[in-house]
């Protein structure tokens, strides 16, 4: 295993306590516990304050913009499958503007992870709802409580049968780092919902709110039906761990052009080029 | 014989009219001749009309044909149609079926008999045709073969029979419409402005292309799609256009080529990408084929006018460069070009083409892809990776790497950021990063294609255009001369930037200057204004979602040419 410090040391725009620190935490464990050196690996973000990770380690970044991590994501996978691709983002950003981005990603079946710093609040525009926000929940764009039903992102996932998918919090730090490392080991499309609370702006879904309801599951993550009954599970319990998983091809491994590693390094077969442009003879 | 002939095929959708279109353009094209063919095709599947405008000739022709000297009529309502567009003594094929009162040049095809099955009409119309254009038969044997191979010995054989049996009738019962031959036989291809295109993103190495379908841009996506892989590009069909181009953008930070085809409805959803390609630096083509709007406007047809909109997409600051080829080789050779100068700017650029110019088929020299210049390639040598910034501001153009070649880290960011690619707020940072990416515009004029002039210097009238009108300006102009009118033609085949001191002295010397464009604004008038000064007073607009032809300019030059 290699040493964390590699992904360097950076000063973040956090508030001091903000659960994205320890996801931050979490994520440089888990590339120092798969050997990951930092040129082999992208990190892909939106816009939000989860999004603004991709400075915070040292590798390959890509800040986009709002709701747009996943796209360039899963075409930097298709171009080149030799690096490992990590999106990271916030339940706004995800769930929210790039919510169909997300339905399209768990159909590709990329060999991509998204890791949703789910706070269940929009941080960075300092406290309006989000998607994951609850039901009643009273924030400063909604002051009689929040009306809307919340989103659950668990329920899409394994509703849509995607690959991986796994809940935890950022506050249980050796569970967070797991379950990043068993989503990134996973071939093909891995989704972690972690719960990340936002100290300043959501003062329902707290450190201790989480640590007191999330629990390990207990059932087979290969059974569809026990994976969705408890993907509808979230409130006084809160599931944490691998949901749902099943194997199959990532698109990668099943596009022929895509097998001969990294696009940029083939050059340009003028003869193929001219035998094309010969078929409109 | 005649020089030239000009053919209109009529029908409802579906009732395989492309195929004969496509076949009997590619059997002119292997028989020596030139050839342009326009459709007009309604936005549906089945029924409806349609029709297809073939101009046939023994020497290279540019626009639209606006008469015609035959007109195959599939469905009764084309007779009618077309009827005020026929030539003196053009001819009418029609169904023998049809029991129509007979008149001078209406020939009525018995397809009853020739075709024993609705769906071998196509090619007995194919055998007449071919038989009055005096196309050898073992070129339209060949062609139909080919056609139909995928689907069994069975349906080839039947449908050379119904070619034999209608190409036999046709010598019998038709007039013939030969062109002059060629002589010697020259390759020559058929193909459309996306097909040109395609090949010459294939010839720049392009790697990935993120699309979400829309008329008349699919056929680019769906034409890389056919050859994916064989010549190694991935093409992938987004969940929708801001994917598309967003994708297209991290295919790019990997190093890929990459090339989003789209049309104005969808490009007003990438418009973010345009301006995350802007502040990130990076390279991408995005190729734009007109039609009419606002919002979904006319789906099938053509029109000029997404200029405005292609120039300004994105908010902020940052330069771009717009092709926009006139022809079906500059569709080529400008694609081409697109992907160096994206390449060497690390920025967007664009490509401006319409419907007409889309899918308009013609016939074309072979590219020479040996004389291609190389396509400017992104720093792969990772020379001291730990002092590696991409966004080093020493140049305007900085070095760019590719994340997982080499140690280099790469960081491409959509904030202000730094030299290394990291978020700042800093004021001096701010203009220095700005001042940077503006000074990029140096690497776009150097490379600015001067607009194509053609007729005397001191000219009484001048016609400016771009893009595809370009070459029915070249057509009106010559028309002009030959009646004794010192006409002349600017054709832009870049509309942005613009080089004034390689043309503004042409604009200043015509006595009457004209702008000939697709849209009813004059948008390009409106931007030579903004950059020179100059102010184009007349202007020849077409907005009803058809191509512009000689025909259509030369009417409306009268009154013009009146007054010189
Ligand atoms: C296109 C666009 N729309 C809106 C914004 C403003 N914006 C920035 S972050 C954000 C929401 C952030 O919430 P979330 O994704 O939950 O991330 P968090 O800050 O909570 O980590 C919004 C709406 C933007 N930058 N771009
Ligand atoms: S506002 Fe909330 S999400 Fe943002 S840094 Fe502070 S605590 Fe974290």
């Amino acid at each position: 295993m290699i040493d964390s410090k590699i992904y360097g040391e950076h000063v973040t725009a956090w508030c001091p306590g903000c659960g994205n620190h320890d996801v931050l935490l979490a994520l440089k464990d888990a590339l120092a516990r798969q050997d990951l050196e930092p040129h082999r690996f992208a990190v892909v973000s939106g816009i939000g304050q989860a999004a603004k990770i991709v400075h915070y380690v040292r590798g390959n970044g890509f800040n986009g913009l709002h709701g747009r991590a996943l796209p360039p994501a899963q075409a930097l996978k298709l171009v080149n499958p030799e690096l490992k691709v990590v999106v990271e983002s916030g339940d706004g950003c995800s769930y929210g503007e790039g919510g169909n981005h997300l339905l399209a990603a768990i159909r590709r079946n990329l060999d991509i992870t998204l890791i949703v710093h789910n706070n269940q609040i929009y941080g960075l525009t300092k406290g309006q709802a989000s998607p994951t926000t609850m039901t009643g929940h009273v924030t400063k764009n909604n002051p009689l409580g929040v009306f809307d039903q919340p989103f659950n992102p668990v329920a899409v996932a394994v509703a849509m049968r995607a690959s991986f998918v796994a809940r935890s919090f950022s506050g249980f730090k050796e569970h967070a780092a797991a379950t990043i490392v068993a989503a990134m080991q996973h071939k093909g499309f891995s989704l972690v919902d972690m719960h990340s609370p936002c100290i300043s702006f959501n003062k329902v879904n707290t450190f201790a709110w989480y640590k007191s309801r999330c629990k390990e599951v207990s059932h087979d993550p290969a059974n569809w039906d026990e994976a969705m009954k408890t993907a509808m599970v979230f409130g006084e319990e809160i599931p944490i761990g691998v949901i749902y998983r099943e194997q199959r091809p990532s698109k990668e491994t099943l596009l022929p052009q895509c097998r001969d590693g990294a696009m940029y390094r083939r050059p340009v077969d003028m003869d193929k080029v001219a035998a094309h442009m010969l078929s409109y003879a | 014989m005649r020089e030239e002939l000009h053919l209109i095929l009529g029908g409802e959708a579906g009732q395989g009219l492309d195929t004969v279109a496509g076949l009997l353009g590619k059997a002119v094209v292997r028989s020596g001749r030139h050839l342009l063919t326009v459709q007009h095709v309604m936005s549906r599947v089945r029924g409806g009309h349609n029709n297809f405008r073939m101009r046939l000739a023994s020497r290279p022709v540019q626009g639209p044909p606006d008469t015609f000297d035959l007109l195959a009529a599939m469905s009764r309502e084309s007779v009618d149609l077309h009827r005020e567009r026929l030539a003196e003594g053009a001819v009418i094929l029609v169904d023998g079926g049809w029991d129509m009162a007979p008149e001078p040049g209406l020939i009525g095809v018995p397809f009853a008999e020739l075709a024993a099955r609705p769906v071998f009409r196509n090619v007995a119309l194919m055998g007449v045709l071919g038989a009055m254009l005096g196309i050898e038969a073992d070129i339209l044997r060949e062609l139909v073969a080919d056609n139909f191979r995928a689907k069994g010995d069975q349906i080839v054989s039947s449908n050379l029979d119904v070619l034999a049996a209608s190409m036999r009738w046709a010598a019998d019962n038709t007039p013939s419409l030969p062109l002059p031959g060629e002589g010697d036989s020259v390759t020559r291809l058929a193909m459309d402005g996306n097909q040109a295109l395609v090949l010459g993103a294939l010839a720049a190495g392009v790697r990935f292309c993120g699309y979400y379908p829309m008329s008349p841009a699919t056929s680019i996506a769906e034409g890389l799609a056919q050859v994916a892989v064989d010549m190694g590009v991935v093409v992938e069909q987004a969940e929708d256009e801001i994917a598309a181009a967003n994708m297209a953008l991290g295919a790019s930070f990997g190093g890929a080529r990459s090339i989003v085809p789209t049309s104005g409805g969808g490009f007003a959803l990438m418009t973010e990408a345009v301006s995350l390609a802007g502040v990130m630096e990076m390279p991408v083509v995005f190729a734009v084929a007109q039609r009419p709007g606002p919002a979904t406007g006319l789906a099938t047809r053509t029109e000029q006018a997404d200029l405005e909109l292609v120039l300004r997409a994105g908010h902020g600051e940052f330069h771009r460069a717009i092709l926009a080829p006139a022809d079906v080789a500059d569709c080529f050779h400008l694609t081409h070009k697109a992907f160096d100068l994206a390449e060497k700017s690390q920025g967007p650029v664009f490509i401006l083409s319409d419907q007409y110019l889309a899918s308009a088929v013609r016939s074309v020299e072979p590219f020479d892809l040996g004389s291609l210049p190389s396509v400017a390639e992104p720093d792969l040598s990772d020379a001291d990776p730990d002092g590696y910034h991409r966004y080093d501001w020493s140049a305007p153009v900085s070095p760019r790497r590719i994340p997982g070649h080499g140690k280099s880290l790469v960081l491409a960011d959509c904030h202000e950021h730094d030299e290394q690619g990291h978020i700042i707020e800093a004021a001096d940072i701010r203009v220095r990063m700005q001042d940077k990416r503006l000074a990029k515009m140096d690497v776009l004029q150097a490379e600015v294609l001067p607009p194509v002039f053609t007729g005397e210097d001191e000219s009484d009238l001048l016609l400016v255009g771009w893009g595809s009108s370009g070459e029915v300006l070249r057509e009106v102009a010559g028309i002009l001369q030959g009646r004794g009118v010192k006409a002349a033609s600017l054709c832009f085949t870049q509309v942005w930037p613009l080089a004034p001191e390689t043309f503004l002295q042409r604009l200043h010397a015509a006595e009457c200057v004209v702008a000939v464009e697709g849209n009813s604004t004059a948008q390009f008038a409106r931007l030579l204004r903004e950059t020179t000064g100059f102010h184009i007073a007349n202007s020849v607009l077409r907005y009803d979602g058809r191509a512009l032809t000689a025909g259509y300019v030369l009417e409306r030059l009268a009154p013009i040419l009146e007054a010189l």
